[in-house]
């Protein structure tokens, strides 16, 4: 497979030289050498599928069955009820008030997290002195766990004393308490998922920035294209499976969200996502079931109809960003 | 071998062509504004952190909110160590273990299985490693009960088997080490060792290891820095407070002593110090990891 590529570098070196002179072999070591050829590629792969075998292919297809029972926590009789729990969490006013809060507060974190990402690597791709410490500088959220950044933006985001309110109180508005309303927990949570990503795909952008040859805005530049009109037309149309790509892991790991909003309510509700689950996700709905309703049954039909909500939304994700960027080409002078 | 290196001679060695292409490439005003603004707003939270952390809850609970460190870092500390609620101390070290071992595991694994990927020839091989691309798309949170189920049954629950033994390996691993070993190991060294009577073991350890240190470097920083982040799993997993992973110790912290901000922000401040002197020791690598992983994606 990779013969093709390599080959033309290696005839122009010099044969690799052996590492110890070769010993005479004897008969039994060829056949050796042949069984190990033949079978050690298994043993090698073997603990992967050993691994997954039992604690990744086996619980994902039990889900399943496990959904079709009326299963309690620490119990062993299940019954079987069809699919009786599919229609009995569909018809849960508080299952869709956990799917609003993962899509809204998906959507309003992760479009100007990308845009921000995006306007972030345009800069970072110029050149400049210190870039490994900008870069380092960008990427630091990222590094930083979830609860810890959670705890932290919970204390700026407090009502009485927290930063957020007393820099708002100079624009003669708020204090608010974030935490109360759907639209301002949303707000809230979002920022913190922002601040935690922006750097990374940032990164992933720039990677791919520059792998765009420089010709392209040189000529660009010299048919007088602004070089905002040079990031429109050039840089994000060429950055296209970067972009799909980056869209994608945000809607996978977008729709899980489940540490932000546990930690940044906190106390009784932290589950809940505050007393009137105003930002309650299904992650927190799914670990609902379990923690307060000990419900093996309800829990794997949300595990279920959360892989659903991630499926669908990664097709209508991948239809939208191959549109956009397919009309952005079309526009692009190339 | 990362990008940020690789990069920079190859500039700087073109000669310089006409004034218009240096202009364009240059970091105007605006830009060296916006990216010091990300970087002081990324720091921020931060910095944040442990200005709380070394402060007392009289000075946390006044306005304007404090900006500098104070001297109450020692205080704040003590009182997190003797909290046996939040088992801290405890779940410093399970994190540490379950990091640790895990790095050494997925690494092994991996680049045995990604060796095996690149370089031999067996039969089922490109279905094989299509199957594994597939694990990778699976979101955790589908198996997550039957997981649970089985942690249960064999007694690992609240136990670090529960959060060790499901991912010695997994499918991230397999493929960035196929990527890079048939990348940065040329075949014909491997038909030279075979040739002279290597086993492939032997071809591994002597051969593939050494070649691929700078991708061990960067996938063991991941799955130590992923691991020690880990919450979802381990909230369920590791739930006994007296037995807890960091992550799920801070958790108990921050929802049973919200009014003790100093000492949760100390917990906080100690947690993240591990990845910080992974982050000041590997920046490099890890940068480059992600960008060289974004450009295989």
């Amino acid at each position: 497979m990779t013969m093709p590529t390599t080959s033309p570098s290696q005839t122009a070196s010099p044969p690799p030289q052996p590492i110890r002179p070769a010993p005479a072999r004897r008969p039994r070591d060829v056949g050796l050498s042949r069984l190990d050829m033949r079978y050690s590629p298994y043993l090698y792969i073997a603990p992967f599928f050993v691994v997954f075998g039992i604690f990744g292919a086996y619980p994902l297809l039990y889900t399943a069955w496990v959904a079709l029972h009326d299963w309690e926590v620490g119990t062993d009789n299940p019954t079987f009820v069809g699919l009786d729990n599919f229609t009995k969490i569909l018809s849960d006013s508080n299952f869709w008030n956990a799917v609003l809060n993962t899509v809204g507060i998906f959507l309003i974190s992760t479009i100007p997290q990308l845009l921000l990402a995006l306007v972030l690597a345009n800069a970072l791709n110029k050149r400049m002195r210190g870039r490994t410490l900008l870069r380092m500088g960008v990427l630091i959220p990222n590094i930083t766990s979830v609860a810890a950044v959670a705890i932290v933006f919970s204390q700026l985001y407090s009502r009485d004393f927290g930063m957020i309110n007393w820099i708002l109180h100079f624009f003669g508005l708020g204090p608010y308490e974030w935490q109360a309303y759907k639209w301002s927990s949303w707000i809230a949570i979002s920022t913190m998922v922002d601040w935690r990503w922006v750097g990374y795909n940032a990164l992933i952008y720039l990677a791919a920035m520059q792998s765009i040859p420089r010709d392209i805005y040189e000529s660009a530049a010299l048919d007088g294209a602004s070089s905002s009109k040079q990031f429109w037309r050039i840089t994000v149309p060429l950055l296209r499976p970067t972009i799909i790509f980056t869209v994608i892991i945000s809607t996978i790991g977008g729709l899980q969200l489940y540490a932000e909003p546990l930690l940044f309510n906190g106390g009784a509700s932290a589950l809940l996502g505050g007393t009137l689950r105003q930002s309650q996700t299904v992650t927190m709905y799914l670990m609902e079931q379990f923690f307060s309703r000990s419900e093996y049954g309800d829990m794997a039909t949300v595990a279920w109809l959360l892989f659903l909500l991630i499926l669908i939304f990664s097709a209508v994700n991948f239809a939208i960003t191959s549109r956009l960027e397919s009309t952005g080409k079309r526009g692009g002078s190339k | 071998v990362t990008t940020v290196t690789r990069t920079l001679p190859r500039q700087s060695s073109r000669p310089p062509m006409n004034k218009r292409r240096r202009d364009l490439f240059a970091a105007s005003p605006l830009t060296f504004v916006l990216i010091i603004a990300t970087v002081a707003l990324s720091i921020f939270p931060l910095y944040y952190m442990v200005v709380v952390a070394t402060r007392s809850n009289d000075a946390i609970g006044t306005l304007p909110p404090p900006f500098t460190p104070g001297g109450n870092i020692a205080d704040n500390i003590g009182r997190l160590l003797s909290n046996e609620n939040a088992a801290f101390v405890t779940g410093m070290i399970n994190s540490a273990v379950i990091s640790l071992s895990l790095t050494v595991s997925v690494v092994f694994f991996s680049t045995l299985a990604g060796f095996a990927f690149a370089k031999l020839r067996f039969a089922g091989r490109n279905k094989l490693m299509l199957s594994i691309l597939l694990t990778m798309m699976v979101p955790a949170q589908l198996g997550v009960v039957p997981l649970y189920m089985m942690m249960a049954k064999l007694e690992w629950a609240n136990h670090l088997q529960s959060v060790i033994v499901p991912f010695l390996v997994n499918g991230f691993g397999v493929f960035m080490m196929r990527q890079y070993v048939s990348q940065s190991v040329p075949d014909e060294l491997i038909e030279a060792a075979r040739v002279d009577g290597c086993s492939t073991l032997r071809i591994y350890w002597n051969i593939v290891l050494p070649a691929l240190r700078p991708a061990i470097a960067v996938l063991a920083l991941f799955t130590f820095m992923a691991q020690w982040n880990e919450f979802f799993w381990a909230s369920l997993a590791m739930g006994d407070p007296s037995n807890p992973t960091v992550q799920i110790s801070l958790q108990h912290l921050s929802t049973g002593y919200y009014n003790d901000y100093a000492q949760v922000f100390a917990g906080t401040v100690l947690s993240i110090l591990p990845l910080l002197a992974v982050f000041i020791l590997f920046g490099r690598q890890i940068i480059g990891g992600i960008m060289e992983g974004a450009l295989k994606a």
